[in-house]
């Protein structure tokens, strides 16, 4: 019926600027919001299903040796409990993103502290919970494991080695050199909806209700997990309470829902508590990262040098990859990268929002800064010195890039005319200062479909098992279909999270809106072809809107033109040679004001503006939603951020929402956002990029930054917590 | 959780009586219900005081207030009165916890909250305060948030409540009924044990001691009041180091010198000497240094709440700045 | 455990295990799964509903300690086809993205206004015998018991303050 589009010549002819339905960009409500605000969406765990039951999991008491459950037959006459579960087939982890396949299994042998090992299931929840609590759990033949990456065996990743130029050199012989190590912990994605999922089998059929974020992998992990065939599962997930790159692959919970629920023989529920969340779902690895920079009289850098040390448990392959925007954000000819990866009993490592950038980007631009200093240089225009005319490594060309533009525009709306000098600006206790940093985010397009379905009363619907975790996809998507379709917002019907559905890319990597965008612009594009066949006319010369097509100076209804056909299209993109033909990535830059208290080293963000380039804006709303949330991870990052793990057994002493210190509504000042206009066309033929990550990829810098500037402390360990400030004033 | 028996109170008798067989009182539940729930603590009989007629602020006759136990966090902040005479009170209310919890929070469940060591709250971890005898987990672990005085070798917990430090400065006093009827007035001083070898027990009361009010005496005079409380987050964080002070100058001298401290030590901290050491002198930053020196001479860190010293010598100096600029002002 | 709640104006007679807290009666035998669990343990405000009239954290209390009490949830403040201004405000200043901590917010604000209303202060008032204003930093330091990872605090606060104006 379709064929598969491939993203293999820029979109030049940038057909969404010729529609006039006036929907793409604008900033219209989502149109799932009265669902949200009246607590009528269904989230994972609150589908009503007859006859469930509650399973609760039970954690490893330590990161080493087999598993005993030593009372097992007592807590299986507990109380209305249905089962005590330790199959084979549990997860060790959860699987990495892409991943389409099971994880490591066994719940037999512990690997880090907090894995999950049994699921106990009863009647009700209260009863499951007490029981679960109630399994002694004994480790033998524990051994002692490294927990800390100071402690573990390392594995340097050649793969990631480049080694350009002389760097050596160039640092001995430039006019400015800055050599700083820095560190940042461990981050917990920490969606608001913990992890849940309920299993119900019909026969030898799984329908799993879970929170996802990458349905078509999702069920391809699931079924690989229970050593079944995809087609057996189905997996909904219509609405997602955040997933932030731990919903990403399949975690725990899910295959001990379906596990258990076949065994009982009726619908099973587990949802995480939060301190497995915080426990066993996926880490942000923590970093150790060395930057050289040497730069000429002018600020003009001859040479960069990016080392980092990052962490995950033995057997997984995934590595922070914190150099992603090191290798094209700035020019200098000599460069040096390498990384290295450490083997440790926590618990595992995988993507968290903006993998690599988020604290990639964040540390080089603390160097940077450190640079400016040094040189004596205006921080924005150390940056704007060193803006490559091509990737510096790869010597291809850049796609649209407006990274100046965008560093002079947010200094523009800041004022970043105004800034203090360092130590220079005093308001009773507290300590003023400013800060800036880049951003950048690699953009990527992933093969996605969607079908859509115009019909004769002018309506349309779109399907896909794309998901919405709170990126918008329900608004963006409709308004791609209204505006190709020439239909008002409210006539596009659009149906997401269920894997009966045509497959997506799913939402990760900020990929969802560009890649699920395309393939509903295809499939609309087919339709709209098809008309145009039946009117006889150029596809290009047919202008469709509210629901009427007009041609030739005629306009006749889509009932009058479709009569009682329905027209169903499916969109498919493929990512092609434009991937590999030029450099992609969005940019952007940030500016903060910070107060920090001249006797306690508490820093309030007062001030943060961030400014952002990322291809086509689908709706000018939610995009800037999107970058309130990701400056929100950054000021998080700055400040408060780190889970702290147990220095013997490796385990997450602060596991819970007390302690793990997500920013708080006052931590956040009324944060403003300029998205710049921009059309990329090599990205797709909607010219849009990924916006759902930009605005964490450098974000802490300018707050740490701009605490240098208040008090002249460098803090190189993020976060910046009071200690540190204090320890340096 | 545990299964337990959950009955209601008519009367502070009646729930003296229900005690009698051993049972733990539930007032807002915001403490006691977070620990139930993670199994730390698992009461085989929930005494329910909430309906209790313990929700009364009377003036006393000598110029005080009398709490009632049931007192949510919220009414005691808002209390006209508390705000205009006892100020440091409905400021130290106000920086704790959230705007929810400060509703159901009560007075006396809030002095009787357990510790937020992380240690304590995870089963599968030593705790002394947990299970006797099984060590400190904590000492050689994570403990950013822990006390850095009035420590023992067995326990380095600290007591978590903003409220119980600006009850302490305003030397406040606990009524309690015994079991057996009796009534006795505690100041908060004498409530708290500190941990030494038993850091089990955290207060002198007996099993099925209930606390029906605190007392707070007469407002004092011709001082500035202010609760200051550092923490990781602008809100909704416990506090690493807070501040109650209550400070008084007379021409150019410091008449009046109250200051208690949260943050530092398992109970509401208060030092005699660092208040004889300022009152009667002029302030200045050398004053202020040589406070904090008396009140951190014995203060030990155990790594990650080592900063919590040189925090405490910092805020209690700022703190002293600002009460005694305003003061003279 | 016999346990009757007056949940948005409608009776309710419930047989629970003592150890349901109020949410899970709300979400596991009510089917009123508008309130959400977030933690479980009074650290994220998702589970936010009225009691009375005043804002609690719905995980950290049991439903039988509630016996006769009056309950209201997000399902009580408004429904898809009439919406109440605050959630109204919700939706066009964008103020949640994921959803998931939104009824809390909603339920939270809804009675924050009231307690402005009544004078109360806060955390963030200068001058705490003085009535409370609108600001900023008000509205955000009495709606910080309402976590938001998706993080459209700066959005919430203008809903808020919005909605709170328009009412004036
Ligand atoms: C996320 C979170 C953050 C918090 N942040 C802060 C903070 O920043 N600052 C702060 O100070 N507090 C904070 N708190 C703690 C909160 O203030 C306490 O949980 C609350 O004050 C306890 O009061 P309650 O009435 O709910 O006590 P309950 O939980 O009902 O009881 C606590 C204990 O006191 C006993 N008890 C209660 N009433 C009586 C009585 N009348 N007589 C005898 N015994 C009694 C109970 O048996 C129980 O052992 C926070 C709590 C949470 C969950
Ligand atoms: S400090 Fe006290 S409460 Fe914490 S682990 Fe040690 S004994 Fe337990
Ligand atoms: S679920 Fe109740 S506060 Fe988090
Ligand atoms: S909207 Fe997602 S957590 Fe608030």
């Amino acid at each position: 019926m379709t064929e598969v589009f491939k993203m293999d010549a820029p979109a030049t002819d940038r057909r969404l600027d010729d529609m006039v339905q006036g929907l793409v960009g604008a900033p219209l409500d989502r149109p799932e919001g009265p669902l949200k605000v009246t607590g009528q969406a269904t989230y994972a765990n609150e589908w009503q299903v007859e006859n469930m039951a509650h399973g609760v999991m039970v954690r490893a008491p330590g990161p080493s040796g087999r598993v005993v459950l030593s009372n097992r037959d007592d807590v299986a006459a507990m109380p209305g409990v249905l089962a005590v579960i330790q199959d084979e087939r549990l997860l060790r982890n959860p699987a990495q993103g892409k991943a389409n396949e099971a994880p490591v299994q066994g719940p037999h042998h512990a690997a880090y502290m907090g894995q999950l090992i049994a699921v106990v299931v009863a009647e009700t929840f209260e009863q499951a919970r007490h029981a679960a609590q109630s399994v002694k759990v004994t480790l033998e033949n524990a051994e002692v494991v490294a927990v800390t990456s100071d402690t573990a065996a390392v594995e340097p990743q050649e793969s990631k080695t480049l080694d350009q130029g002389d760097l050596e050199t160039a640092m001995r012989e430039a006019a400015h050199t800055v050599d700083a190590t820095y560190t940042t912990p461990s981050h917990s994605s920490t969606p608001m909806e913990p992890h849940a999922s309920i299993a119900t089998w019909e026969g030898e059929d799984l329908i799993l209700r879970g929170s996802y974020q990458m349905l078509k992998y999702n069920r391809n992990e699931l079924a690989d997990s229970l050593g079944i065939h995809p087609d057996r599962v189905r997996m909904l997930a219509p609405y997602v309470g955040g997933g932030f790159g731990s919903k990403l692959g399949i975690a725990p919970e899910a295959v001990a829902a379906a596990i258990a629920a076949r065994e009982v023989g009726r619908p099973v529920s587990v949802a995480l508590h939060r301190q497995q969340v915080y426990e066993a779902t996926m880490r942000r690895s923590d970093t150790r990262q060395r930057i050289r920079l040497a730069a000429d009289a002018e600020g003009r850098l001859i040479g960069l040098g990016h080392d980092a040390l990052v962490s995950n448990l033995p057997g997984e392959t995934f590595a922070e990859p914190v150099l992603q925007a090191s290798h094209f954000l700035y020019a200098g000819a000599n460069r040096k990268m390498s990384m290295d990866l450490a083997r440790v009993h926590r618990l595992c490592c995988g993507s968290v929002r903006a993998p690599g950038e988020a604290v990639g980007v964040t540390v080089f631009e603390s160097a940077m800064d450190e640079l400016a200093q040094q040189i004596g240089m205006d921080p924005v225009e150390l940056r704007r010195r060193n803006i490559p005319d091509k990737d510096p490594e790869s010597g291809k060309p850049f796609s649209s890039r407006r990274f100046e533009d965008a560093l002079d525009s947010g200094a523009k709306i800041f004022g970043w005319a105004d800034r203090p000098g360092v130590k220079e600006r005093r308001e009773g206790e507290w300590l003023i200062g400013y800060g800036m940093a880049s951003a950048a985010r690699v953009n990527v397009l992933m093969e996605s479909q969607a079908r859509v379905t115009l019909t004769p009363q002018g309506t349309a619907r779109v399907e896909t098992d794309m998901t919405d975790i709170g990126t918008g996809t329900y608004a963006i998507l409709g308004q791609i279909a209204g505006d190709m379709l020439g239909l008002p917002r409210d006539a596009v019907e659009v149906v997401l999270g269920d894997t009966s559905l045509p497959p997506a890319a799913g939402s990760g990597g900020s990929w969802g809106a560009s890649s699920s965008g395309t393939s509903v612009y295809l499939a609309c594009q087919a339709i709209r072809q098809q008309l145009a066949e039946r009117l006889e006319v150029s596809e290009n010369d047919l202008t469709l809107k509210d629901g009427r097509a007009t041609f030739d100076n005629q306009t006749r209804g889509l009932a009058d033109i479709l009569q009682n056909d329905e027209i169903v299209k499916l969109g498919h993109v493929e990512a092609g040679e434009t991937s590999e033909a030029v450099r992609q990535a969005t940019f952007g830059a940030y500016f903060a004001e910070v107060a920090v208290h001249a006797a306690t080293g508490e820093t309030r963000v007062r001030r943060m503006h961030g400014t952002f380039a990322a291809g086509r804006i689908l709706n000018a709303k939610t995009a800037r939603s999107q970058c309130l949330g990701g400056m929100t991870f950054g000021i998080g990052m700055a400040l408060t951020e780190e889970l702290a793990f147990d220095p013997r057994d490796g385990h997450v002493a602060n596991h819970n929402l007390a302690e793990y210190h997500i920013p708080v509504n006052a931590d956040v000042p009324q944060l403003t956002v300029e998205l710049l206009e921009e059309r990329d066309d090599w990205a797709n033929p909607m010219q849009a990029k990924g916006i759902g990550e930009l605005g964490i990829c450098g974000a802490g810098a300018a707050i740490l930054n701009a605490i240098y500037n208040a008090t002249g402390v460098r803090v190189r360990d993020y976060p910046a917590t009071l200690d540190k400030v204090i320890a340096g004033m | 959780m545990r299964p337990f028996d959950y009955s209601r109170a008519s009367s502070t008798a009646d729930a003296a009586q229900q005690a009698a067989g051993g049972g733990t009182f539930i007032a807002g539940g915001t403490n006691l219900l977070d620990l139930m729930k993670l199994e730390v603590m698992a009461p085989d009989k929930l005494i329910d005081i909430n309906r209790l007629d313990l929700s009364q602020i009377e003036e006393t006759s000598d110029g005080g207030l009398r709490i009632g136990a049931l007192v949510s966090n919220s009414d005691l902040a808002n209390d006209t009165r508390v705000r205009r005479d006892w100020p440091v009170l409905s400021r130290a209310l106000l920086a704790g916890a959230s705007g929810q919890l400060r509703n159901k929070a009560t007075t006396g469940g809030n002095l009787l909250q357990r510790t937020r060591c992380l240690y304590f709250y995870d089963r599968a971890t030593p705790c002394n305060k947990r299970d006797p005898g099984s060590g400190c987990a904590a000492r050689e672990g994570f403990n950013r948030i822990l006390a850095v005085l009035g420590t023992s070798e067995h326990c380095i917990a600290t007591h978590p409540s903003d409220m119980a430090v600006a009850m302490r400065v305003l030397d406040a006093e606990v009524e309690t009924l015994k079991q057996d009827g009796e009534t006795r007035r505690l100041t908060l001083d004498a409530l708290y044990l500190l941990p030494g070898d038993h850091p089990e027990r955290e207060t002198v009361l007996e099993p099925g001691e209930l606390i029906t009010a605190v007392v707070l005496p007469a407002p004092i005079k011709d001082a500035q009041q202010t609760y200051r409380k550092v923490r990781d987050r602008a809100s909704y964080a416990f506090a690493l180091v807070s501040v109650a002070g209550i400070v008084g100058l007379k021409d150019g001298r410091i008449s009046h010198a109250d200051l208690a401290f949260g943050g530092l030590a398992p109970k509401p901290w208060r030092n005699a000497e660092v208040e004889e050491l300022l009152i009667g002198e002029t302030p200045s930053e050398t004053l202020f240094d040589k406070a904090a020196d008396i009140l951190l001479a014995e203060a030990q860190g155990y790594g990650a709440n080592d900063f919590k010293i040189p925090l405490a010598r910092r805020t209690l100096v700022s703190v002293l700045n600002e009460l005694t600029k305003e003061a003279s002002a | 455990m016999k346990t009757e709640l007056t949940i948005n104006g409608t009776q309710h007679k419930l047989e629970l295990d003592p150890r349901t807290t109020l949410l899970d009666a709300l979400r596991h035998h009510l089917g009123l799964t508008g309130s959400k669990k977030g933690c479980d343990h009074g650290q994220c405000g998702a589970c936010t509903v009225m009691v009375n009239g005043r804002r609690i954290n719905s995980c950290l209390t049991l439903a039988c300690m509630h016996d006769g009490d009056e309950i209201t949830t997000i399902e009580g403040i408004g429904q898809p086809d009439n919406l109440s201004p605050l959630q109204q405000a919700f939706i066009s200043q964008d103020g949640f993205q994921c959803g998931y901590c939104t009824p809390g917010q909603i339920c939270s604000a809804t009675a924050m206004l009231e307690e402005i209303a009544e004078g109360w202060p806060s955390h963030a008032t200068e001058d705490i015998n003085d009535r409370p204003s609108l600001t900023v930093d008000e509205i955000a330091e009495r709606m910080s018991g309402n976590l938001c990872r998706c993080a459209a605090y700066p959005n919430i606060v203008e809903a808020i303050r919005k909605t709170a104006e328009e009412s004036a």
